[in-house]
């Protein structure tokens, strides 16, 4: 539809490839003027003028809808977010089955951090940070972006509390009493690690709304990876966060395969930053801690590349579909779309 | 109250802006600059955060010969509102005239209604830091008065008043054009797509996309079933795994 099609025949038939025939040209409409009064023929169009003789779509091909003004703090928030938020989970499954209580104390830490440094994240992207309580005014179960602000908050104090009743030197009297707090801790920070993909696929953003489905599920794997991968970092190479590792990773393939066979995203793939970002996700994310996690998992080195790799495409995946947002905007022909559903 | 809208007949418009600059004086809207956009004689470009009203020249051939269509746009005010969805302090509501109305006092300039827009209206102001967008005038439409737009118009291309009224009218008006030979004029209108209608109707001629009006405007609320059980499956999928992996090891 855009620079490829054949020029408009007519609007630009006029010959003005050389000076010597423009001046000619020139004098032949003297003539006519001097003779007849007035000149009969159509005038030049100036080239790239007025009348654009490639119609692009739409207005001018102008974009239709707004892109994201979210600030860098946005996408590390819904890594550091997820994160934190599976942390949570893998506590509470590790403690509650008691398979290693050891390793649920490091992930209710990791999710403690990240319960931390979301909200921070969270607040300094807002326009007006002192407003940030203004969330909490009302809830919206039609927004997520307001059920996601509750779910933080209510995540962040839930992981404080797991935390603090996760401390080896917590009387036992107080166990029940966390693992209640552990599956609250857990309910919230699954629904912390998936809200974002719900938030974007719930928008008028085209490439995020045709990945409605496939986002949440998508960053989900990517969050349990990356979460996983972190509690590995502190020490707990262990067989079970190995198969963590590889069905987070599996996941995150089979997700982003569909949304690279079926999501639309081969216009943005177009735009270099969204296409090394995208390719950074699945290739350091998903593709090397795969194979090192089943071919190497017993070396410590190995394992520790994998983690830290999962960890750096968890946040390219989240800049990566931000900005491939941004580029789907800029293309008025989704919007435009008569037979959109 | 009255449900009111706006009119605009882009066959009466003669592109003089007083639109513009009526609006930016009476809602004290900051200036934006003297940019070029290099990609018509519009130079405004598009809505956003300091442009309420938004005058379109549409150059083409018809017929063979040059033509020039101007229309102002604006917001839609939706019927059913993704920026109103989408607001997560309530900020956005919704008037007893039936406009969408972002309440500058308590917008604290989340960007998620930017996104949410399916007419890429309402904008963040880098400096201000809040969302803006047209306020309908809500504040003359309580004292009683028409929208500064509506009433600076020299040609009467922008009409305000009551939604049916107006429809009505702009039925009419297409009729009275199509009988004069103006073939291709036609009421825009979105009934009948996920937003439910507007509070903005435009009449053009041709095709309303060269006017950037979807023809088929999308609700992002649509999706927010599917899109959370999606995320509940994934919820029971990663816990399904993590269990599995601490009691099989």
């Amino acid at each position: 539809m855009r620079g490829e099609e054949k020029k408009t025949p007519g609007v630009f038939s006029q010959k003005v490839d050389t000076i010597p025939d423009r001046e000619a040209r020139l004098d032949a409409i003297r003539d006519e003027a001097r003779a007849r009064g007035e000149v009969a023929a159509e005038g030049m169009a100036i080239a790239g003028g007025p009348l654009p003789p490639d119609a692009p779509v739409g207005y001018y091909g102008q974009p239709v809808l707004k892109a994201p003004v979210w600030t860098w703090e946005i996408p590390l928030y819904f890594a550091v977010g997820g994160i934190a938020g599976m942390a949570a989970a893998i506590a509470a499954v590790a403690s509650l089955t008691g398979a290693d209580p050891a390793l649920a104390g490091d992930a209710r830490l990791v999710a403690l951090g990240g319960a931390i440094v979301s909200p921070l994240l969270l607040i300094s992207d807002l326009g007006r940070p002192s407003r940030f309580l203004n969330m909490l005014r009302v809830f919206k179960s039609q927004s997520p972006m307001s059920v996601g602000a509750w779910t933080l908050v209510l995540f962040s104090s839930a992981a404080a509390a797991a935390w603090l009743l996760g401390l080896p030197q917590t009387p036992p009297g107080w166990t029940p009493l966390r693992v209640v707090v552990d599956v609250v801790a857990a309910v919230l920070g699954l629904t912390l690690a998936t809200y974002t993909g719900v938030l974007l696929g719930v928008s008028a953003v085209p490439v995020w709304t045709a990945n409605a489905r496939r986002l949440p599920l998508l960053f989900a794997a990517s969050s349990l990876g990356a979460a996983i991968s972190a509690v590995e970092l502190f020490g707990h190479f262990t067989p079970a966060a190995n198969v963590i590792g590889i069905a987070a990773a599996a996941g995150e393939v089979l997700f982003s395969g569909l949304a690279h066979r079926d999501g639309g995203l081969a216009g943005v793939m177009r735009d270099r930053r969204t296409r090394l970002l995208l390719l950074a996700a699945d290739v350091v994310g998903a593709a090397i801690p795969l194979v090192l996690r089943l071919f190497a998992a017993d070396l410590v080195a190995a394992r520790t590349v994998a983690a830290a790799a999962t960890i750096a495409g968890t946040v390219c995946l989240r800049y990566g579909w931000i900005a491939a947002g941004g580029v789907s905007t800029t293309d008025p022909s989704a919007a435009l779309d008569p037979a959109a559903k | 109250m009255p449900t009111t809208a706006f009119l605009t007949d882009s066959t009466l418009c003669i592109g003089c802006k007083a639109c513009e600059v009526a609006c930016k004086e009476w809602n004290d809207v900051p200036g934006d600059g003297y940019a070029f956009t290099g990609f018509s004689y519009d130079n405004t470009g598009a809505l956003g955060h300091s442009t309420y009203r938004h005058v379109k020249f549409v150059e083409r051939l018809r017929d063979g010969a040059p033509a020039w269509d101007f229309s102002s746009d604006v917001c839609k005010h939706c019927e059913r509102a993704g920026c109103l969805d989408a607001c997560p302090t309530g900020s956005i509501i919704r008037t007893e005239f039936g406009g969408v109305f972002v309440q500058p006092d308590v917008c604290n300039g989340c960007g998620y209604c930017v996104v949410s827009c399916p007419f890429g209206v309402v904008d963040r102001r880098p400096d201000d830091g809040r969302a803006f967008k047209c306020t309908f005038c809500y504040d003359r439409q309580k004292a009683g008065l028409t929208p500064a737009c509506a009433k600076v118009c020299p040609t009467e291309s922008i009409q305000f008043g009551e939604i049916e009224d107006l429809r009505a009218r702009g039925a009419a008006r297409v009729e009275t054009l199509r009988a004069r030979g103006v073939a291709d004029a036609v009421l825009y209108d979105p009934r009948d797509s996920e937003v439910g209608g507007t509070h903005a109707l435009f009449l053009v001629r041709g095709d309303v996309r060269e006017y950037n009006l979807p023809p088929a405007p999308r609700l992002p609320g649509t999706r927010l079933r599917e899109a959370w059980r999606s995320a509940g499956l994934a919820g029971i999928l990663a816990l399904a795994a993590t269990l599995v992996a601490f009691l099989a090891t």
